[in-house]
């Protein structure tokens, strides 16, 4: 039996606007084992970076966090006082933002950003040792020792990213959240961004949660795939599984718009826009982009269930 | 062939920094190409952010006067068009941008940029006609004109924006787009229905493209040519299928080699190059820093692009035996 790191149960983030309440995150419930790599896949405004925002309690309003348990081990992290919250971050589960490249301090050496982390958590860890961590934590993400001399705008956005991984590790969290790490770099840089986050996650033995809408990057790197769709989660299994024969029609649709070196002059996109989280429609929430949908699709939103052993999947047609 | 668009030896440098300072930064230089006048084709120019592909874009587009070579349009230097011809150019040739959100003004509804097309060219002789020209246009984009006319451009998707920059380029019967990233900023479900809307563009109408992109996946669905560029310079050139199936320089290689295959069962292995991209190359081939394969005469000049196949050409000294050809000759490579 694999021990489960993290479980998350039933978990619902509101945004309070003007317009009305969007509700962002809607009745997701998961769990990530123990070393393994979870992708998080959806398309922009599916509440994917709501979610890693969420795990780490860092919605802020008018976002709020209505319901729900995060389990990290025994502890509900959403039960947690702010200071216990605080000593959490990075010690057990870290987050590499989105945009990384803007979330280095600009006029503060690598080296002191990363040391602040550190002693943010422990305040009488000995200087040698903060400076030996961080030789260690530059070659663990492939860096020279040097770069941590520099100031963030003498790197490249890819050293960025890395820069950033190693401060999601610095304090060896059981569980890493990566939110779309590779978005903002080049196909080589990507490679090497990933590469260096798997090197990472190996020898760390931490779980990883992947936030992403590339499935051909997620087919790469991840164990299991975990598809959102207008805040739900629409299904979740095991990447070849996926891959071979999906549950859901929305994950075969975005499996299907993958350009290949296979044909040329192929498209296919998915028909219609994406749902309002302001206003979903009735019953199934992608019944109306949906090819196979039936009369029971409008009325009835279906219910998230394991159809088969390990893999779930939120569709009436699913078997 | 008989020209429409010319790219000759282009070069463009930066200069930056003050009176003590100055600093030149080559962004493009020797790049050639052309697309013909008798026959439409995509050609796609691929390479990654600082490769010079947006500067090299700008170059076509007249927005950027080059400094070295020239670019010519029906034969006449983009920079010294009068003004009437200035006008065709600016009508027949027509950009996509990467950002659909900043090419907007958020005040105005999305009418505004299709309609000021419309009156700007007196594409139109009625306000009738010019609303029919404009649901016409988004209608070849796969838009819906009743949802989409009257929003602003806030109330509309990044995907819909884009295409309806699409529209817009549309509306003015080009004969040339060039697209810069059209589809970079654009969600994986999406980036298929826009680029299914700008084949369609060379299919249906004729028109044709210059695809700008680091996509080598979408490249290789869209284009029939595709030029490499690394650091300003042309690795390889030629037809795509032959580019990305069986990549020689080893810049295209690398870029091949890095593409996420959208297949679980094969996953690759861990890539071996030279992580310190922040070394640029000297004097010499501008990828020796990073190459696998490097030579000592890599190091002394840079490489001529050798013709290896009749419609290929690959500036790389591994190849050395095939004939150099001159950046002027790449547009007889190109079909």
């Amino acid at each position: 039996m694999t021990v489960e790191v993290l479980r998350v149960r039933d978990l619902r983030v509101r945004y309070d606007t003007p317009r009305g309440t969007v509700k962002a995150v809607e009745e997701v419930s998961f769990s990530l084992r123990q070393g393994e790599k979870l992708g998080l896949v959806g398309e922009s405004g599916s509440g994917k970076s709501t979610i890693a925002l969420a795990l780490m309690r860092l919605i802020r309003p008018p976002g709020r966090i209505e319901s729900g348990q995060v389990f990290l081990g025994d502890s509900n992290l959403l039960a947690l006082s702010d200071e216990q919250m605080r000593l959490t971050r990075f010690a057990r589960i870290s987050l590499v933002p989105q945009g990384a490249m803007n979330s280095l301090n600009p006029v503060m050496r690598i080296r002191h950003q990363l040391g602040d982390t550190i002693r943010a958590h422990d305040a009488d860890s000995p200087r040698q040792d903060v400076e030996a961590r961080i030789a260690e934590l530059m070659e663990s993400v492939g860096l020279r020792k040097s770069v941590a001399n520099m100031y963030p705008h003498e790197l490249s956005g890819g050293m960025k990213q890395r820069v950033c991984i190693a401060m999601g590790i610095c304090l060896r969290p059981q569980v890493i959240i990566a939110d779309e790490p590779t978005s903002a770099l080049d196909v080589v840089v990507q490679r090497q961004v990933m590469d260096t986050l798997d090197s990472v996650q190996a020898q760390l033995g931490a779980a990883v949660i992947l936030v992403g809408h590339d499935m051909g990057l997620m087919a790469q790197f991840v164990d299991r795939i975990a598809v959102m769709y207008a805040g739900r989660l629409v299904e979740i299994g095991p990447v070849e599984q996926i891959f071979d024969e999906s549950l859901h029609p929305y994950t075969r649709l975005l499996i299907a718009t993958l350009p290949s070196l296979e044909v040329r002059s192929a498209f296919r996109g998915i028909p219609g826009i994406a749902a309002s989280p302001l206003d979903p429609p009735n019953g199934c929430t992608f019944h109306p982009r949906c090819p196979w949908a039936i009369d029971r699709c409008s009325d009835e939103a279906p219910a998230y269930r394991e159809v088969r052993p390990g893999r779930w999947a939120a569709c009436h047609l699913a078997v | 062939m008989t020209p429409l668009l010319e790219v000759r030896d282009a070069g463009k440098v930066f200069h930056t920094g003050g009176f003590l300072h100055k600093k030149h930064h080559v962004a493009v230089e020797h790049v050639s190409f052309a697309i013909s006048a008798d026959r439409p084709s995509i050609t796609a120019i691929a390479g990654e952010s600082g490769s010079g592909k947006t500067t090299l874009a700008r170059l076509i587009l007249g927005i950027l006067r080059p400094s070295t070579g020239e670019i010519r349009y029906n034969g006449k230097p983009v920079g010294s068009m009068d003004r009437g011809e200035w006008r065709t150019f600016r009508r027949e040739v027509q950009a996509i941008f990467q950002d659909p959100f900043e090419v907007y003004n958020p005040f105005y509804k999305v009418d505004h940029t299709l309609v000021l097309s419309v009156q700007k060219f007196g594409l139109a002789k009625s306000r009738r006609e010019g609303r029919e020209l404009i649901e016409q246009a988004l209608r070849a984009v796969g838009l819906r004109p009743e949802e989409t006319l009257g929003r602003y451009p806030h109330q509309l998707s990044g995907g819909q924006r884009q295409r309806v920059m699409v529209a817009r380029a549309l509306l003015l019967k080009p004969r040339i787009i060039v697209a810069d990233e059209p589809v970079s900023m654009v969600d994986a479900s999406l980036r298929a229905t826009i680029l299914e809307s700008l084949l369609k563009l060379y299919t249906d109408l004729g028109i044709s493209l210059v695809y700008i992109t680091h996509d080598l996946t979408t490249a290789y669905q869209l284009s029939g040519n595709i030029i490499t560029l690394y650091q300003g310079a042309v690795a390889e050139v030629g037809d795509v299928e032959r580019v990305i199936k069986a990549p020689q320089h080893p810049y295209t290689q690398l870029l091949v080699a890095s593409i996420p295959m959208p297949n679980p069962k094969l996953r690759r292995a861990k890539l071996e190059v030279a992580q310190d991209e922040l070394i640029v190359g000297g004097v010499g081939c501008r990828f020796a820093n990073r190459c696998p394969h490097v030579l000592a005469e890599c190091r002394e000049s840079a490489p001529p692009l050798y013709r290896t196949e009749p419609n290929r050409a690959t500036a790389c000294y591994l190849y050395k035996s095939a004939p150099a050809i001159h950046a002027t000759e790449i547009a007889t490579l190109l079909q």
